[in-house]
């Protein structure tokens, strides 16, 4: 199940409707182990196509190097299908090369830049077999449990 | 001679969960091919067909190795090399 904030969630969607008809894409990283999607990072997307997305390179190391210097991973990787239901095309699911990630797939193809709602699905991705996951949106994350057991 | 080489949370499987390991080479296909010596199978995730893979990024001291000449790109003691898978997909 992926568990993420409303804020957050709010974000992606936004960020998805705003990039329409192109697809979005970004990260949400967060402590190594933790599976808390603590920081939202929208990333250009360098193919700039309604069909495809990909990190530009550069954009690539400099982001996976903030996370190293944090000890963060991706929690989530999220894009949108703007004309297509929110599930891992084949291109997807042969490029997915995280297996800690939550995909995200957001689809804007009912609203496109408009207010509405949205798919918001999420899912699994590993040796190419996809098994779809719940989403809970909270109000906002709990506490990290080292802050709990803090005296 | 040492260069280190990250390795992407992916392909740790072949270097027992180490995120970075010591190679040697005085360019990256030396260097892939001496890290294949200790990390069988590791070639075949970065090279197909005798180039990198089109959805692998390879970086020398922060910079593409495709601007550098690929699998040519010239390496020297200290360097840095970095792996990491693309990020990338689509709807098609």
């Amino acid at each position: 199940m992926l568990t993420i904030d409303q804020a957050t969630y709010d974000a992606i969607v936004a960020h998805a409707k705003r990039d329409h008809p192109d697809e979005a894409c970004g990260i949400v990283a967060g402590p190594e182990g933790s599976d808390r999607p603590e920081r939202l990072v929208e990333m250009v997307n360098a193919a700039g196509s309604p069909t495809f997305y990909e990190f530009d390179s550069t954009d690539l190391l400099q982001l996976y190097k903030d996370m190293d210097a944090r000890d963060e991973e991706p929690v989530v990787v999220y894009h949108s299908h703007t004309a297509t239901e929110a599930y891992p095309s084949r291109t997807d699911i042969g490029l997915a090369m995280e297996p800690n990630a939550h995909y995200v797939l957001v689809s804007t193809r009912t609203h496109g830049n408009n207010d509405g709602p949205v798919e918001f699905r999420s899912y699994r991705i590993i040796d190419g077999a996809v098994t779809e996951e719940d989403v809970t949106v909270v109000a906002q994350l709990l506490p990290r449990e080292s802050e709990e057991s803090t005296p | 001679m040492a260069i280190e080489v990250r390795i992407p949370t992916i392909l740790r499987t072949y270097t027992d969960g180490a995120k970075a390991v010591d190679g040697s080479g005085d360019n990256l296909q030396a260097l892939i091919d001496d890290l294949e010596g200790n990390h069988p199978g590791i070639k075949d995730r970065l090279i197909e067909s005798g180039d990198l893979r089109r959805f692998v990024n390879v970086y020398i001291n922060d910079e593409d190795v495709r601007f550098m000449g690929g699998l040519e790109a010239e390496l020297a003691d200290g360097d840095q090399v970095v792996v990491l898978p693309a990020v990338a997909g689509g709807a098609r």
